[in-house]
């Protein structure tokens, strides 16, 4: 099986080490990864803050630098989740693009749901003893459906003891551009999600969405608090390389 | 009509989300209300195919809306009602003001009716010396204070206990307790008085049935069935969409209003209101009128993009997962419909973009609003598809109209965004701690106030590829 990475703009410079674990798991799964270079963006930010045109620009990027891939994986449900929900609209109707937009909506998946759903795999022969909360980001959950998958996956974690979250499907405030433009009432609802961050008193706090990460680690870090912030990807892959030292 | 905010929107945020007591009464009952929902519709089973079904129908109706209100027309004439269609709110008022002139009416009792509120009835009437007393305690309650709802279904959700009983006692001389069976009881003493002595009793109306010709109204305090019994005069006042084709129909409806709105199975009352009294009839007002509102509505018919937003129930289910909202309590909208579905709705019926575009970017996008939609709207890609049409009209900052040009010339050509990311990068040690930029630039945009923002990595993923892919056992292609 031969799958490319979609690195997402946020991970590539900001988390190169997702991309990493990433690529990592998926090729401890036996799957061939490559990485199309001529990706950048999904076009969210453009498109969510209601700039069609710019984001239909850049989205004929991701469609051009994927055209030859047999699946693409994203460690992003929110921009997998742009790619599935509106590409389609933006290409509704343009003879040149629609039929090619639609065959690359068609074989991306977000790389929890790929590696369970696809790949049709849960145990990865992972240890890890940490306790762990998990965030599930809204648009994994919400826009992707994308919600037994990452848990099943950190279930299969030995020694790693999962705590619920409480309040977990309440957003986190970052919206991409609403963190910015509505950044009084982004900045209380991200305090709220630490807030119950803190209380599981859990060690790491996992999700699938770098985007949402940013946000809740950067207030976790801003009141002191000592919880390491990871993407799922780098818990399991911490875990594979812990459980085969063990 | 053209109303304008007292405030921008982003004061009004401001000033909502300092106020501690409001956004943790807000943050209370919305949690209970939530609570009750999830429970209450999952022990009625297939909540899915009821929404389904409530969809169905709804959209059944808004897309033959000029047949069903035909119908309806006909069918409360039939049994003696007056019909009266509103294309404004001044024109819904301005009838009502009639009927209250030609019944000589000095007081008017109401139930809670948003679109009475939509169209500001309760002025009019104190502007011309009518008494009106609001029936539904919330309503009562925000009505002593001089405000307006906060949320659709509990008005009041922003006040707290102490601060109703200091109200009471302020308007009574009474020294009350804050305990609920104190303050209702003495909200009933005042309301009895009241519901005696009007000569206009006003309703809302949840549904019309349009082959049955009745005005079907959920209630849990039994105030609706006074206002629309004891008073000589019954006027409803409707949304024009609030219709469903018939009495099968309710049955949908009555397992997704209450449970959406309240977590109740079922309202204590359900009135079917079918007209004035009838001879033989042992109560009843002896005239019953029904004001159709337009104000903005018809405009959205046949909107693609739009349209959907008829449906609304009105159930307030939106407000009560939406994270935004419960921030910022109801007020902070501006206008008579808080939470995801004002952010979408006032935009539309107020038809002013300029005003009211910017509510829409009062969302995360979280989604959370159009889960909880009973009749499954989508409101979270209106909220996107008002952002587009208000860019579209030129309405956005021309620094961000600039920023986004720039960003799409930028990244639509992969050298360019490589290069550009490089550059950024240089910047960072400048302002960088640790790993983390606590200040500097970034404050401007309100993201260092509350959090710390990570330097971006010394060697991006792209960088790092060629090395990694040639220590994957699969052998990574380069490309």
């Amino acid at each position: 099986m031969k799958a490319s990475l979609f690195i997402t703009c946020l991970a590539d410079s900001f988390y190169p080490n997702v991309g990493e674990s990433t690529v990592r798991l998926l090729d401890r799964l036996g799957v061939q990864v490559d990485f199309p270079e001529g990706q950048t963006c999904c076009g969210q930010p453009a498109f969510n803050s209601g700039y069609r045109d710019e984001a239909k620009e850049v989205a004929k990027t991701m469609i051009e630098a994927f055209e030859q891939s047999e699946y693409v994986v994203g460690p992003s449900g929110s921009c997998v989740g742009m790619i599935h929900e509106y590409y389609p609209l933006l290409f509704e109707g343009d003879r040149k693009w629609e039929d090619r937009a639609l065959k690359f909506v068609k074989k991306s998946y977000e790389l929890t749901q790929f590696i369970v759903n696809v790949v049709g795999k849960t145990y990865l022969g992972a240890r890890l003893d940490k306790t762990v909360t998990y965030h599930p980001s809204c648009h994994a959950m919400r826009m992707m459906g994308i919600k037994h998958e990452p848990l099943e996956l950190l279930k299969n974690v030995q020694g790693l003891q999962l705590v619920d979250l409480p309040f977990a499907e309440d957003c986190c405030g970052f919206g991409g551009t609403f963190a910015v433009k509505m950044h009084e009432v982004s900045a209380a609802m991200v305090a709220e999600k630490a807030q119950h961050v803190l209380e599981t008193k859990a060690e790491i706090l996992c999700g699938t969405d770098m985007g949402c990460l940013m946000n809740i680690g950067g207030r976790l870090r801003y009141e002191g608090a000592p919880v390491r912030v990871m993407h799922v990807a780098e818990v399991l892959w911490e875990g594979v390389r812990e459980g085969v030292k063990a | 009509m053209s109303v304008k905010p007292a405030l921008p929107l982003k004061e009004r945020m401001k000033h909502a989300i300092a106020d501690e007591t409001l956004i943790a009464a807000v943050k209370k009952t919305t949690d209970r209300l939530e609570g009750g929902k999830l429970s209450s519709s999952e022990a009625l089973g297939n909540w899915e195919e009821w929404r389904k079904q409530g969809s169905r129908i709804r959209s059944h109706v808004v897309e033959h809306l000029d047949y069903y209100l035909g119908q309806l027309i006909e069918n409360v004439k039939k049994r003696g009602g007056h019909v009266h269609i509103a294309d404004s709110a001044k024109e819904a008022v301005d009838i009502f003001l009639r009927i209250t002139r030609e019944k000589n009416a000095k007081s008017v009792i109401k139930s809670k009716s948003m679109v009475s509120e939509e169209v500001h009835v309760n002025k009019a009437l104190e502007d011309i010396g009518v008494e009106v007393i609001e029936s539904d305690l919330g309503e009562y309650i925000i009505q002593l204070f001089g405000e307006a709802p906060s949320h659709i279904i509990v008005p009041a959700i922003h006040k707290n206990r102490y601060q109703i009983k200091d109200k009471f006692n302020e308007i009574s001389g009474e020294n009350l307790t804050e305990d609920t069976p104190t303050l209702t009881a003495f909200a009933r003493r005042q309301l009895r008085k009241a519901f005696l002595q009007a000569d206009i009793g006003v309703s809302g109306c949840n549904f019309a049935i349009a082959e049955t010709g009745s005005i079907v109204m959920f209630t849990n305090e039994g105030n609706g069935r006074m206002v629309t019994t004891l008073p000589p005069v019954h006027v409803a006042f409707m949304g024009m969409e609030r219709l469903i084709p018939s009495f099968e129909d309710l049955e949908t409806f009555v397992n997704l209003l209450p449970r959406s709105a309240t977590g109740q199975k079922i309202t204590t009352y359900v009135s079917v209101i079918n007209g004035a009294r009838q001879e033989g009839d042992l109560d009843g007002a002896q005239e019953f009128h029904l004001i159709i509102v337009d104000n903005g509505r018809s405009k959205i018919l046949g909107d693609e993009e739009f349209q959907e937003v008829l449906n609304c129930i009105r159930c307030g289910a939106c407000l009560n997962v939406c994270p935004v909202y419960r921030h910022i309590g109801g007020h902070a909208y501006g206008d008579v419909y808080p939470g995801p579905i004002g952010a979408v709705l006032t935009p539309l019926l107020r038809d002013d973009m300029e005003t009211w575009g910017d509510l829409p970017y009062a969302s995360s996008l979280c989604g959370a609003c159009t889960e909880a939609c009973p009749v499954r709207i989508p409101l979270h890609d209106m909220l996107v598809r008002h952002r587009a049409r208000y860019v579209k009209l030129g309405l956005a900052p021309k620094w961000e109209q600039m920023a986004f040009k720039a960003w799409s010339k930028t990244f639509a050509r992969p050298g360019r965004y490589k290069l550009s990311m490089k550059a950024a990068r240089l910047m960072v040690p400048f302002m960088a701690r640790d790993g983390f930029i606590e200040k500097g630039p970034l404050n401007m945009m309100g993201w260092t106030h509350a959090r710390h923002f990570p330097s971006p990595a010394k060697q991006s993923f792209r960088e790092q590829w060629s090395k990694l892919s040639g220590e994957l056992k699969g052998g990574g292609d380069h490309e």
